[in-house]
């Protein structure tokens, strides 16, 4: 598989001179798979440079959303492909207890949020509501899994011929616990990301700044170091950057965590941009 | 092991947080975590139990009614909460394993999550005669 980070920021789109490197579109992860599909994470304002960069050969795609907070469906109405008749578009994401991602997407996807309506768009979509027991796309299977972040949220593991890629973009796995890491078993998102290839996890925070925000969803860099060595996975690239993280800070801080002592895995700091093969 | 679900992970840690004694099985009826002020009035900590079957915590209290007649787990609210899908409530005495005899009111709840999975069961309860 072939993996780009089209926008790395969480929240809020954080364009400027100091968010040059690290990117300021919201999250979007492209996957190719070997088969050729074509897999798109989340539809943040990352979604709309994805856009332009698909050919017309393409002929349908997969958009997997891992929660529907405006940070990661904020650019579905610009991603261009949606405008050819000819383009079939999958839609994955998570129900409520009470309505389904439909009802769910066109709240934003509808006047006066957005002029145009979902059913408007010219491009063949459908809507799936995601079971947890997980789901194919082509050929390659998806597993998902509910994991701790305000309002429905999952998390995707996406398998090709023995190689794992793992989504967790906002993802608080430290909540509640006195210490972290605890138990595997008693640990969100742990079952998905287990000795992923390439692991994709929030790291909004700095320690300092979660101690502030516990409950809103996200972890510090440290949190996330410590939930991929629990994991056992093979790379973290660092994602859901806070808007207010400078370029600078952000590598200050992966300077920090790598002073901590080497880890058992490679970190990779989240940019816009970047791309990894899985396996290497 | 594997993981919990995610509901079950949140509810520990909230039940890891609040005063009141609480209990929590899986749709098996496994207990999987009873909290601090729970430990109080079973006598054991749940370090020490560990997760268990039914079929040994709905006996090893000893639970009867108030006439002294042991109740069969079906008769246990958790256990009713567990099968029946609804809220159940009884008075339930009890003989914690420190050996102390104590009378429990018991609120039991199912655990639902989306899709009306069942994922357990939780359990409040206070002691009936504390102060």
């Amino acid at each position: 598989m072939k993996i780009t980070l089209w926008g790395t920021r969480g929240s809020l789109p954080s364009a400027g001179p100091e968010t040059v490197r690290y990117g300021g579109n919201t999250s979007c992860v492209e996957v190719r798979t070997e088969d050729g599909s074509l897999i798109v994470l989340d539809a943040g304002t990352g979604i709309r440079r994805l856009g332009a960069a698909i050919g017309n050969e393409t002929r349908r795609l997969h958009i997997l959303l891992s929660h529907l907070h405006m940070d990661h469906i904020q650019g579905f109405g610009f991603f261009d492909p949606l405008q050819r008749p000819d383009l079939e578009v999958h839609v994955w994401g998570p129900p409520s207890t009470t309505h389904d991602l439909r009802t769910r997407l066109t709240k934003y996807l509808s006047p006066p949020l957005f002029p145009v309506r979902l059913r408007d768009l010219p491009s063949k979509i459908s809507l799936h509501d995601v079971s947890i027991e997980g789901f194919t796309v082509d050929s390659v299977r998806i597993s998902c899994g509910l994991v701790c972040h305000p309002g429905p949220t999952v998390g995707y593991r996406i398998v090709e011929y023995g190689a794992a890629v793992v989504y967790l973009p906002d993802h608080e796995p430290a909540l509640g616990a006195r210490s972290f890491p605890v138990a595997p078993e008693w640990t969100s998102g742990f079952d998905l990301a287990k000795d992923a290839d390439l692991l994709i996890h929030d790291s909004q925070y700095t320690d300092a700044e979660y101690e502030e925000r516990p409950g809103w969803g996200h972890s510090s860099i440290r949190q996330t170091i410590r939930f991929a060595a629990l994991a056992g996975v093979h790379r973290l690239v660092t994602f859901h950057h806070d808007p207010s993280h400078s370029d600078d800070m952000l590598d200050d801080l992966m300077d920090d965590a790598r002073r901590n002592g080497p880890m058992p895995f490679e970190l990779i700091p989240g940019q816009e941009g970047m791309s990894f093969r899985v396996p290497r | 092991m594997a993981q919990k679900e995610i509901e079950i992970i949140l509810m520990r840690q909230l039940a890891s947080y609040l005063s009141m004694p609480i209990f929590v099985v899986d749709p098996a009826g496994t207990l999987l975590f009873y909290n601090e002020p729970a430990e109080a009035l079973l006598g054991v900590q749940f370090d020490e139990a560990g997760e268990m079957p039914m079929a040994k915590w709905a006996t090893i209290f000893r639970p009867t009614d108030d006439d002294g007649r042991p109740l069969p787990p079906d008769a246990l609210p958790l256990v009713a909460a567990l099968k029946m899908r609804q809220p159940a409530r009884r008075a339930v005495r009890i003989v914690g394993l420190d050996g102390v005899p104590r009378k429990i009111d018991v609120i039991a709840f199912p655990l639902q999550g989306q899709g009306q999975r069942l994922l357990g069961a939780a359990a409040i309860f206070w002691d009936v005669n504390a102060k």
